[in-house]
């Protein structure tokens, strides 16, 4: 079964604050495909939130439902406690999303005084490049980046009108180790400026580095939230693999079991604790071979979480 | 308050609140910038500056100052003549593509909703793609003056040069109204192909290429429903080549063509924006 956390100890974390960005029942239909089913959903000020979860699951409807770039199909999307789509509220905002194309003929400095005038208040761009790592790239033109670069170009623009609240939408998607790495510490600057920000992400590893808190989503429904301690041990559990006759169906409703999957000749188990669990395999079958265990990795747990009850098995990697 | 009345209170809120209140100075700063920066922008896209500023100058050099210099159609000398229609045909390129195949592109592949996103005032997104293709349109026009005036001995009042220049640099647009109203209604790939397809018989049907008088009668007759025909007339009735049809007709044709685009390019603002509203 999917592991529904407790509503996490939110008042402990952020007292009193107040919540700069909401979804409150929030339902959208693209079509007949349902990107999300009734999201409850809050960023207080001064949180990072990380939205966790595989492609596809809503997470970009979310920020854009947030931007007032879609609307959702029943229930309320709140940003600063009025409608996401009030021009003025952007002003308080930044966004960085995913996009297929950006004016490759313009130099970064460019790029980032265009949208710096957009606002009232906007950082200074050396500053802006700063906090960006891109003083060394100020005069390059878009389309001479490399990827990491034009994701830190991105986040420039995000960041550039000094918003309080901040929405990066897979702001590390397509990078590799050191650029994640280097665009983690560009947010956290961010954050230690007491900037608001809602990151979605499909690592928990990402979640746990910058989030004070972690919705899990899965096929447009929210299924976990907490810190990303609680996600963790949550769901951090073991992982058994062994050859048996029983079949998956009856393996799934042991008590305790989160995800079960074959593996060529074997099944892997994924459970919260391994004991209970292989007491009742033993007790079952008599001739069960090649028990193994071991702990469950972060994205083994996350991928726990997220398995649709094990009935699609082994979707995401 | 009744809950009536706090409901309206809303909704007038929120309609007041469309806008963002910004000092006239910012305003223009916005608009200014960027226009600029769309202007950079296409004049660093070889792909933009290669067909749209050389075809023009190429064939006016070849069959304007190259072949047919010492020639004269409709009691004007070639060269002079020549301006006129390769002008025309000029600004219909630099407006069709700088608006159209930017509009596809960036509304197709995300850039247009990072801007949305963020407090840009939206209709300077359109405004800089019309004034960039106003100021390519001068260009091309003052390039085949330059090369006119030097090369083909062309020679013409100061009056009647600004005229000229005017009246192609306005012809920019109705075909920029047009490219936006293509932008809407195609793809970030298929808006090049689309683009040509609908610009080079255009040109064609319209006297463009081959002088008018030279045209199949048929042809002739379609022009008569073309806006780069009544462009092209405009300006050749300056020149002294015209057909002696009116100018008005010429102007009314242009500015309900306009209008119509600009209809049509509203419908797929309002489609695209109940695609995300909706």
């Amino acid at each position: 079964m999917i592991a529904t956390l407790e509503q996490p100890r939110r008042t402990a974390m952020v007292s009193p604050q107040h919540v700069v960005a909401s979804l409150e029942g929030v339902n959208k239909n693209y079509g007949d495909v349902r990107a999300l089913r009734g999201v409850d959903f809050a960023v207080r000020a001064g949180e990072v939130v990380a939205l966790l979860g595989p492609n596809g699951a809503g997470k970009t409807t979310a920020v854009k439902l947030l931007l007032g770039l879609l609307q959702p199909t029943a229930g309320k999307a709140r940003v600063f406690g009025g409608d996401p789509t009030n021009p003025e509220n952007r002003m308080l905002t930044g966004a960085m999303l995913q996009v297929g194309r950006v004016p490759e003929t313009l130099r970064v400095r460019e790029h980032i005084d265009l949208f710096s005038s957009y606002y009232e208040n906007p950082m200074p761009l050396a500053e802006v490049l700063a906090a960006a790592g891109l003083e060394k790239l100020t005069d390059r033109k878009f389309g001479d980046l490399s990827g990491g670069q034009r994701q830190r170009v991105l986040f420039a623009l995000a960041i550039c009108g000094n918003p309080d609240l901040l929405f990066l939408d897979e702001p590390t998607v397509g990078l590799d180790v050191e650029a994640r790495r280097t665009l983690w510490d560009e947010i956290r600057r961010m954050v230690d400026r007491g900037k608001t920000v809602l990151l979605t992400t499909h690592y928990l590893q990402e979640a746990d580095a910058l989030a004070d808190r972690v919705a899990v989503i899965n096929q447009g429904e929210i299924i976990a939230q907490g810190t990303p301690a609680e996600i963790k041990a949550k769901t951090a559990g073991k992982r058994i693999r062994c050859i048996t006759s029983l079949s998956l169906d009856f393996v799934r409703q042991i008590p305790g079991v989160t995800g079960v999957k074959e593996d060529r000749e074997a099944i892997e188990i994924h459970g919260v604790e391994a004991e209970p669990i292989v007491r009742e395999l033993l007790a079952r079958d008599a001739r069960l071979a090649g028990l193994e265990v071991t702990s469950a990795g972060l994205e083994e747990a996350f991928l726990a979480l997220t398995q649709d009850n094990g009935q699609n098995g082994n979707q995401f990697n | 308050m009744s809950p009536e009345e706090i409901h309206m209170s809303t909704a007038i809120m929120s309609l007041t609140n469309q806008r963002i209140e910004r000092s006239p100075g910012h305003t223009a700063t916005i608009y200014l910038k960027e226009a600029r920066y769309e202007f950079l922008k296409n004049l660093r896209l070889r792909m933009y500056t290669a067909s749209v500023l050389s075809f023009p100058i190429m064939f006016y050099v070849l069959f304007g100052l190259v072949l047919n210099a010492k020639e004269s159609l409709a009691g004007t000398r070639v060269p002079t003549y020549l301006i006129a229609t390769y002008g025309t045909f000029g600004v219909m390129g630099a407006s069709l593509f700088g608006t159209a195949a930017g509009l596809a592109s960036d509304r197709g592949l995300g850039w247009l909703q990072v801007k949305r996103a963020s407090p840009m005032p939206p209709f300077a997104y359109f405004v800089a793609k019309v004034i960039t293709s106003m100021i390519f349109s001068t260009i091309i026009v003052l390039a085949l003056f330059t090369l006119g005036i030097v090369l083909g001995g062309v020679r013409m009042p100061v009056a009647e040069f600004a005229k000229l220049l005017g009246t192609l640099t306005v012809g920019a647009l109705p075909f920029s109204a047009m490219g936006l109203a293509l932008g809407y209604f195609t793809g970030p790939n298929s808006a090049p192909a689309t683009i040509n397809l609908i610009y080079l018989p255009m040109s064609f049907c319209s006297g463009l290429w081959v002088p008018f008088m030279f045209l199949p009668k048929i042809v002739r007759q379609i022009a008569l429903a073309l806006p780069p025909y009544h462009l092209s007339q405009l300006a050749l009735g300056i020149v002294g080549a015209g057909r002696n049809e009116s100018n008005a007709t010429h102007w009314e044709v242009l500015a309900a063509f306009t209008m119509i685009c600009l209809g049509v390019a509203r419908i797929g603002f309002q489609r695209d924006q109940e695609k995300m509203y909706g």
